[in-house]
């Protein structure tokens, strides 16, 4: 296996998942299985390549510093699971 | 009605042989008749369409109408849509209502378009089956115990079934060409940028493009005409003119060159499909096209870029569904992070989630640059092998998929395999390419289609040579028994 379950659970953490017990062993053994595909890259040679990084060599386009959107706040937060007074609401994270 | 194409329905409508509120409300008794076999969409929206059909009937009354105002059509449930549900197949949608119009309804909705439904597709689009849908499966109207493909599965079994005359997909490795090769239908991914991905749900922004499925390639040429263009609300829109798609259908394509990669010829591919594909190639021939052999010598290694760039994407896309602004939230939170952890480990499927960590694992200290820098890198390699191929050809043509479709649940077990059903159409999305999938016969009575690739921007020279084999055959005219 190339990924082990401590790594799993310390991935899991960094994104934000909760890993079931009984989910430990196959997820290990699905990654590790597309871990090991992935491997194949190691056998190409890419000293001299210069990393893709926008499929037509396009760059970011930049625009004027300047207010386009109107304001949203009501429509967008009438969506939200949980507002008040205008802020969204999470549990409480300093006592 | 169901039985003409999007381009003959446009002249009927103009014609006026039949209105469009006549036109929806055939639809609809179709799609409530028939989509029970299915599950091909998730939301079906009547009134609207109805509403929107009498509109357009009154457009049409003044004689100036869009070719495309009254046409009814099904949306993936991928793009916002004001007022109506966007789940993208996800518990973490299921009650999401968008604000806003993604850039491609807008202009669907401009023209006049009718939307009747949004469709049913794998989770977040990944998944090459439909099967990862939270809505459950699609099934492929040509054998209902098999997958339509996906992840717009939902699009091209409707477009398959004769629900609508056109559907909308998104393509990342290859989400609108497998599954219109597994449906029997038409599907064209442009190049990257062409079409605004503002409002589509993002899965891996350098890769996502949406397109249209429909029965034919002059179907498709006609609405990319509406879909794509510049947009200021999507960073990566190409800042470039479109051609008029469709105004090249009909050049001759004598002594255009054709290269057939020899690497997609070989793993895995079913003798069968490359049969189809042989004889695909002789009417190219045919047509006074020149065959050659090219050799893209990176596109083997597709895959697994792919599932590096992809989850590495979409891992930081996905980090927005925290259960704060929109979206699922778990009940009962304990704290902040039990808050985050509980939201997402309800709210997603088990294949977002192993590519969610997947991505996390290529993009975590310490492996950076072992996975996802080596695979940007390979990434560029495949593209380059493009890049010389199309100096020595106009387009290049090879199978959309290497087998036709498979059963439910054959390949769920195992990610690896079902991955490697995109093996053709990756190379296309990682260089950022225009390809159509196009129906070319079938293989043990179900459908199989055939792949262009053009150049960056060649769509109207890609949907052109579509048109002409769809002059010489008739596998699009194929409907599925059940379904005519």
């Amino acid at each position: 296996m190339i990924l082990d379950p401590e790594q799993l659970y310390k991935i899991a953490n960094l994104a934000k998942l909760e890993i079931a017990e009984d989910t430990v062993q196959p997820l290990v053994e699905d990654l590790s299985r597309i871990l090991s595909m992935v491997e194949q890259l190691n056998g190409v040679e890419t000293e001299a390549v210069w990393p893709m990084a926008h499929p037509l060599n396009a760059t970011q386009r930049l625009r004027q510093d300047r207010v386009t959107e109107p304001d949203k706040r009501t429509e967008l937060q009438s969506i939200a699971p949980a507002v008040e007074d205008a802020l969204y609401l999470v549990p409480k994270v300093i006592e | 009605m169901h039985n003409q194409t999007l381009v003959q329905i446009s002249n009927s409508l103009k014609n006026k042989e039949y209105s469009s509120v006549e036109l929806t409300q055939h639809f609809i008794r179709r799609i409530e008749k028939l989509d029970a076999k299915l599950n091909s969409l998730i939301t079906i929206n009547s009134d609207l369409a109805l509403q929107r059909a009498a509109e357009a009937d009154r457009q049409l009354a003044k004689g100036e109408a869009n070719p495309l105002c009254g046409v009814p059509y099904i949306h993936k449930d991928i793009f916002c849509t004001q007022g109506i549900r966007t789940s993208c197949a996800s518990r973490m949608l299921h009650d999401f209502i968008a604000p806003y119009d993604a850039t491609v309804t807008e202009r669907l909705n401009r023209c006049g378009m009718v939307m009747l439904a949004k469709s049913n597709m794998d989770e977040f689009a990944m998944g090459s089956s439909n099967e990862t849908s939270f809505y459950g499966p699609t099934l492929n109207p040509w054998n209902l115990e098999r997958v339509p493909g996906g992840s717009s599965g939902g699009s091209a079994a409707a477009v398959a079934a004769r629900l609508a005359p056109f559907a909308t997909g998104t393509d990342t490795g290859g989400s609108i060409r497998q599954p219109a090769s597994l449906c029997g239908v038409t599907g064209l991914k442009p190049t990257y940028g062409r079409v605004s991905r503002y409002g589509m749900v993002a899965f891996a922004s350098s890769m996502d493009q949406a397109g249209p499925m429909t029965q034919t390639a002059e179907d498709a040429a006609l609405v990319l005409e509406a879909m794509a263009g510049f947009d200021d609300k999507d960073s990566t829109s190409l800042d470039t003119p479109c051609p008029a798609f469709s105004a090249d259908l009909g050049a001759s394509i004598k002594g255009m060159r054709i290269g057939i990669p020899q690497e997609f010829l070989a793993q895995g591919l079913d003798p069968l499909v490359a049969e189809r594909l042989q004889q695909a190639i002789k009417i190219y021939e045919s047509m006074g096209a020149v065959i050659k052999e090219i050799s893209l010598e990176n596109s083997p290694l597709a895959v697994p870029v792919y599932y590096v760039v992809a989850c590495a994407e979409s891992s930081s896309n996905l980090a927005r569904y925290d259960g704060v602004r929109y979206g699922y939230r778990c009940q009962d939170a304990k704290d902040l992070q039990d808050l985050y952890r509980r939201t997402r480990s309800e709210g997603f499927g088990q294949e977002v989630k192993r590519r969610i960590l997947m991505g996390t694992y290529v993009l975590s200290a310490g492996y950076y640059d072992a996975y996802y820098l080596k695979a940007q890198k390979v990434r560029q390699l495949i593209s380059q092998d493009f890049a010389a191929a199309f100096q020595e050809v106009d387009l290049i043509l090879g199978p959309t998929t290497p087998t036709p479709a498979f059963k439910v649940g054959e390949k769920m077990e195992d990610p690896v395999t079902m991955y490697l059903n995109d093996i053709y159409t990756i190379p296309a999305n990682l260089a950022g390419l225009p390809a159509i999938s196009l129906p070319m016969g079938f293989v043990n009575q179900l459908p199989v289609g055939l792949q262009l690739v053009a150049n960056h921007l060649q769509e109207a020279l890609m949907l052109n040579a579509a048109y002409q084999y769809q002059q010489q055959t008739d596998w699009h005219q194929q409907m599925p028994a059940e379904f005519k």
